[in-house]
């Protein structure tokens, strides 16, 4: 296939990184973490489409000149030099956010919608970023995960913690089913095999009865230790919100997802993917075997989505074959393109704008497949590598 | 069942198969000398039967009395010269520029094109979210035996389809325009060389299959007397489809591909067990199981990795 070398090519060792300075200090990454919290928070928290205007504004003239006077080198050098601070800031923003929108139910609904929708598309980086596999049908495997937990909770007595994982091996079960052919195929063919069935899921759900039609299905809440998700939070005179619990464990799994997704770029299963992606024909030549590292990669993704939308489904606590349709996938693909092919915390980052913009700035909420659309169509034209384009591999540190 | 009604089927079937044709027509020529899938060319049909319903309403306003026949041919030009121009507008701005993108980024990118068309005349064309009704055009007899009618009109549809498909055929194999057509889509380096202007066959093949997307718009409208804004996404999913199972590239294969798509349709609505609303399951499903039978398609394009 032409120009099968995809986005810059991030060959194993090729370049060491040149921004990785040892002697950066913790406080550039502490102080940016603070700042983007705040902004979060603002955002939440203001009504008026007029304020939310100028904060989008606002933050886009911030970002421009933090680029502009390098304070984004900073932040990056920062958060390279002291590798753990970077993942626990982001979990401290998660958590502060939920304590500043305790009983906001809406606020936190979206912090965690954002949080499962990071997951699955973690799930899609494995199988596109890291491998090439292109996968058109991301929503059916969070549909999937999602009908199994209302399937599983509605007619039989599992444990909701194991539904989770139900969902998500039923999605890599199913997916299996399109591995032949995946495998057999490959570019625009391959292509086709998964829209074909993105298109084909939506329909089998419309018209199956078993698994309630066009007007969808209940699905029970999570409950864990004898907890029920469903009731607000009381720990004595303190009150929160129900959706606390469930942003507390899609934090969970996020941060397991994230870090899960990190180690495999990290190794050498990571290594092999990659090869699979960059050239096949070499990667065989150096006995890798493509096959079982493109399984791997399909599996895996789509368990990732299966996991997320079964807890997506739990905490909508109703889904219909209208959440999973071919232009859901199609908002998953873009989240990846948006944040850079390949790149984890740049799946974080769009997720969090293309989830929250939308719902917050309802003037363009009618508008908003065709501002993500034109978006995405100038993302390719002018940026392919994204907002925060993945990095080379660099296994040895600079001295 | 009976002999009218299986007939029925089969007259529906092929109506469908030659709109699939013509769409999956478009999708493979534009694989052919870009090697690019435009997905959006699936919008394109849908923007081509608005653009024929716009230019009935202002024909029907300025000539109230023209005949059903001139208003036809009127809406056809019309609509296809619209969509042959939006065809370069977009090989212009876009795929051209996108030549050297990885192939994935492409398809994305012509996907979002898909649903900037889309959601564009669901936001902007007037009260663009509902089905909009499309006139009939056509005479409305029919001869009817039974469980069985043939109607004139459809048998015209079906005409003019197969005569829009015959002569693009003729044109690329039998001219020196459709040579040049051929010769960029082996190769366009040497095409290039031995003085074939690239941009204006790039462009003129994205006029002619943008205009044979029109025209489906059209006959999508005359034939369900309906169109809305969403019907371009199924329309470019079974197109490319065809197009695929087919085989890419091959103009033939498109054609296969196009009646095949519409043989399964028919057949999962009424020949198997199970509801007929499963037809379009039963049919990607199908689709899925030919790719990795043959995952070329039937007939298969003809490439060599090269090392």
């Amino acid at each position: 296939m032409p120009g099968s070398i995809q986005h810059n090519a991030s060959v194993p060792g090729a370049v060491p990184n040149p921004g990785s300075a040892a002697k950066a200090g913790p406080l550039a990454g502490i102080v940016a973490a603070v700042a983007v919290t705040a902004y979060a928070a603002a955002f939440l928290l203001s009504e008026s489409q007029g304020l939310i205007l100028a904060l989008l504004v606002g933050g886009a003239v911030a970002a421009g000149l933090a680029v502009r006077v390098g304070a984004h080198r900073a932040v990056a050098r920062s958060l390279a030099a002291h590798g753990r601070l970077g993942d626990g800031l982001a979990v401290g923003m998660v958590l502060a956010l939920m304590v500043i929108f305790h009983d906001d139910h809406y606020a936190l609904f979206l912090v965690a919608t954002i949080l499962l929708y990071v997951v699955a598309v973690l799930g899609l980086n494995v199988q596109l970023g890291f491998t090439g596999l292109i996968n058109f049908s991301c929503a059916s495997f969070f549909g999937i995960g999602g009908y199994t937990a209302a399937m599983l909770g509605g007619h039989t007595g599992v444990p909701p913690l194991v539904i989770l994982a139900c969902g998500g091996v039923t999605a890599a079960v199913v997916g299996s089913i399109l591995l032949l052919p995946v495998l057999r195929t490959s570019g625009h063919y391959s292509a086709l095999v998964t829209m074909a069935f993105a298109l084909l899921f939506k329909v089998f759900m419309e018209v199956n009865d078993a698994f309630g039609g066009p007007q969808g299905v209940d699905v029970a809440p999570m409950r864990l230790f004898g907890w029920d998700f469903s009731s607000d939070v009381e720990i004595g005179s303190y009150t929160g919100s129900f959706y606390l619990p469930y942003v507390l464990l899609a934090l969970a799994l996020a941060v397991g997802a994230f870090v899960l997704v990190r180690r495999i770029e990290r190794s050498w299963i990571g290594l092999s993917l990659d090869a699979v992606r960059v050239d096949e024909v070499a990667g065989a030549c150096f006995g890798i075997d493509i096959r079982r590292w493109k399984i791997t990669a399909f599996t895996a993704g789509n368990f990732l989505a299966g996991v997320s939308g079964a807890l997506y489904a739990m905490m909508l606590a109703y889904i219909s074959p209208a959440n999973f349709t071919f232009a859901d996938s199609l908002i998953f693909l873009s989240i990846l393109l948006l944040g850079g092919i390949g790149s984890s915390w740049g799946v974080v980052l769009a997720t969090a704008v293309v989830v929250v913009v939308p719902e917050k700035f309802q003037v363009i909420q009618e508008y908003r497949f065709i501002i993500y659309s034109s978006l995405v169509l100038l993302m390719i034209l002018f940026r392919p590598m994204g907002l925060l384009p993945r990095k080379v591999r660099a296994y040895r540190r600079q001295a | 069942m009976d002999f009218g009604l299986l007939t029925q089927f089969a007259i529906n079937g092929l109506m469908l198969g030659m709109m699939y044709a013509l769409v999956a027509v478009g999708f493979t020529l534009f694989f052919g000398v870009l090697d690019v899938i435009v997905f959006s060319h699936g919008d394109v049909v849908m923007v081509g039967g608005f653009a024929g319903l716009t230019t009935f309403y202002w024909l029907d306003a300025i000539y109230p009395g023209l005949s059903h026949g001139l208003m036809l041919l009127w809406v056809a030009l019309a609509s296809m010269a619209s969509m042959a121009l939006l065809g370069i507008v977009m090989a212009r701005t876009m795929i051209l520029r996108l030549r050297s993108a990885p192939p994935l980024n492409t398809l994305l990118a012509t996907m979002m094109l898909g649903t900037v068309l889309r959601e564009a005349v669901r936001l902007f064309y007037p009260n663009g979210s509902n089905p909009k009704p499309f006139p009939a055009l056509l005479p409305d007899w029919s001869l009817d035996m039974g469980h069985l009618s043939l109607r004139l009109d459809n048998l015209i549809l079906f005409s003019l389809g197969a005569l829009l498909i015959v002569s693009i055929h003729l044109l690329i194999t039998r001219t020196r325009l459709g040579m040049a057509i051929r010769a960029v889509a082996q190769d366009a380096e040497t095409a290039r060389i031995m003085g074939v202007n690239f941009n204006a066959i790039v462009f003129l093949t994205f006029a002619l299959g943008s205009a044979a997307a029109a025209f489906a718009g059209i006959m999508n409208g005359l034939y369900y007397n309906e169109i809305n804004f969403g019907m371009g996404l199924l329309l470019g999913a079974i197109g490319f489809s065809a197009a695929v199972i087919g085989g890419l590239g091959n103009i033939y294969g498109a054609i296969l591909g196009g009646f095949a798509f519409a043989f399964l349709q028919t057949l999962g609505a009424v020949a198997l067990p199970f509801a007929s609303a499963y037809k379009d399951v039963f049919a990607f499903g199908v689709v899925i199981l030919i790719m990795a039978w043959r995952p070329t398609g039937f007939i298969a394009e003809k490439t060599s990795e090269r090392v």
